[in-house]
């Protein structure tokens, strides 16, 4: 591992209690500041490798490490862990549990140990990233859906992640919030792991792509090859959405 | 809710404070003798004087007090169902004993009633909550708390949709015998609630959760413990010499 990847996984395998084994020795290399689409068909285990990710999930074989620290049970580990790796769940009414923005916003940085002016300005720095400012004080349940997407990735961003994973980021949104949120991710200086199967959503935004299927990353390219290799797409059950192709360089 | 937004100065006072004078104002009240009349008449002017300093109207604390109602006709039939000794007035047989009784339920509850109005008309949910919290309330209920102030629209929003879900699928459930989709669906909620928990657990120990919501913050001065702590010595003062008077 160099100096330069902030997630490193190295051959982890994972098996629920029922025995349903759900990683089946996945590695992936990500480096500082790339944005890489993580593909996959329903029940692939994207969930399961991102909760391995800080650590939620652990007791499989493999190593996880974020930018040089390795996952381990240790408390102190995974406090540093949850705060390098920024995961934006798919529904932001799981995420935001707090009666206000501003509130959620705070409560990554206040676990870390953040009080007064400090956290006050991280929660500003956050929602103003995302543009959410004048927001903070509003009830998460007023805000229209696409609003709620943001707050949620404004929550871990308070935190300073080193990686932001973010599960079926465009889920749900309309286009005009799907475009506002792409133009967000954009700007962020941060490592990007997307987990979606929206393809022209994961072209659009990384350079890179990876499909894991089955447990296993069975293929690892720039988006553009792999998204224009329809016969791969169609082998692990993904496909673009009708009248779209993505022409091969 | 019933939060009246406002900058008046129990508006201003700190939320734990409000409660603590609450919860003594009450129980003053309701230590008081029920012989001591002239004390409840002092204790509504009190109340009157609080509302009035809140800027609350009184057709907004007479409607909200409503909830009161199943207590009020409790305390109206005492009269006629107690028992002992009994006076004849308006051609009607009542019972002293029940009328003292009546007279006790029906005052004190709406006094409470009242006062507790005020608290929620000058403090938002919230506020009370972080109170509660500053007051050492068990952390376990404030979150519950919390949860329950962030979840409950979600979940109405989900029962909602359930509910014109199943109508759209010529559900009618107007009779007795027709329940069945309803308790069903109340199941599937209760499902529903319990998966959104562990997804929220989840995400609160992916951003470091450690058993605390939030930070304490500084809670009020003696300043203002002392400003809010005049009405509850006015009310305890009165309900101490009802009980030496009489």
């Amino acid at each position: 591992m160099t100096e330069a990847s902030s997630l490193d996984v190295r051959d982890v395998r994972f098996a629920y209690p029922d025995g349903h084994r759900a990683l089946d020795g996945v590695s992936l290399t990500v480096g500082r500041g790339e944005r890489v689409a993580l593909l996959g068909p329903n029940g692939a285990g994207k969930t399961t490798l991102v909760l391995h990710l800080n650590g939620i999930l652990t007791g499989g074989e493999g190593t996880v490490t974020v930018a040089g620290l390795t996952v381990t049970k240790d408390r102190g580990t995974l406090t540093e862990i949850r705060r390098r790796v920024g995961i934006v769940f798919q529904d932001p009414d799981d995420q935001l549990f707090l009666p206000t923005v501003a509130e959620d916003v705070a409560f990554g940085p206040a676990n870390l140990g953040l009080r007064g002016a400090e956290l006050e300005t991280r929660v500003n720095e956050a929602l103003d990233a995302v543009g959410m400012r004048e927001h903070r004080e509003r009830i998460p349940s007023h805000l229209s859906f696409g609003q709620r997407r943001r707050v949620a990735v404004a929550t871990v961003l308070a935190m300073r992640p080193e990686i932001l994973v973010l599960d079926e980021p465009s889920s749900n949104l309309d286009p005009a919030s799907r475009r506002e949120l792409a133009d967000i991710l954009r700007g962020l200086p941060v490592t990007v792991l997307m987990v979606t199967h929206d393809l022209p959503y994961a072209l659009e935004l990384c350079d890179r792509a990876v499909i894991l299927d089955d447990g296993r990353i069975v293929a690892d390219a720039p988006a553009r090859t792999l998204l224009a290799d329809q016969d791969l797409l169609a082998t692990h059950r993904l496909e673009l959405p009708y009248g779209f192709s993505v022409p091969a360089i | 809710m019933l939060y009246r937004e406002g900058a008046t100065p129990i508006h201003r006072l700190a939320p734990e404070v409000k409660i603590a004078a609450t919860v003594a104002i009450t129980v003053a009240m309701v230590a008081t003798p029920r012989e001591a009349f002239w004390a409840f008449g002092v204790y509504a002017l009190l109340v009157v004087a609080l509302a009035a300093t809140a800027r609350i109207p009184g057709p907004w604390l007479v409607k909200r007090s409503l909830v009161e109602t199943p207590f009020v006709l409790l305390a109206l039939l005492m009269p006629f169902v107690g028992a002992g000794e009994r006076i004849e007035w308006l051609g009607l047989h009542l019972s002293v004993e029940g009328l003292y009784g009546g007279f006790n339920l029906l005052v004190k509850g709406t006094l409470g009633v009242l006062v507790s109005l005020i608290l929620a008309a000058t403090t938002t949910t919230r506020d009370i909550i972080v109170g509660l919290d500053r007051l050492r309330c068990p952390h376990v209920l404030t979150q519950i708390a919390t949860f329950m102030l962030r979840y409950l629209d979600v979940l109405t929003g989900e029962a909602r949709r359930m509910h014109i879900a199943r109508l759209a699928r010529g559900d009618d459930p107007r009779f007795l015998w027709q329940v069945r989709g309803f308790a069903t669906g109340v199941g599937a909620l209760f499902l529903r609630a319990f998966e959104r928990g562990e997804r929220v657990y989840l995400a609160m120990l992916s951003r470091g959760y450690t058993g605390t919501l939030f930070p304490q913050s500084p809670g009020a001065g003696v300043a203002q413990w002392a400003t809010a702590a005049t009405v509850p010595l006015v009310t305890a003062a009165i309900a101490v010499t009802a009980t030496i008077v009489t």
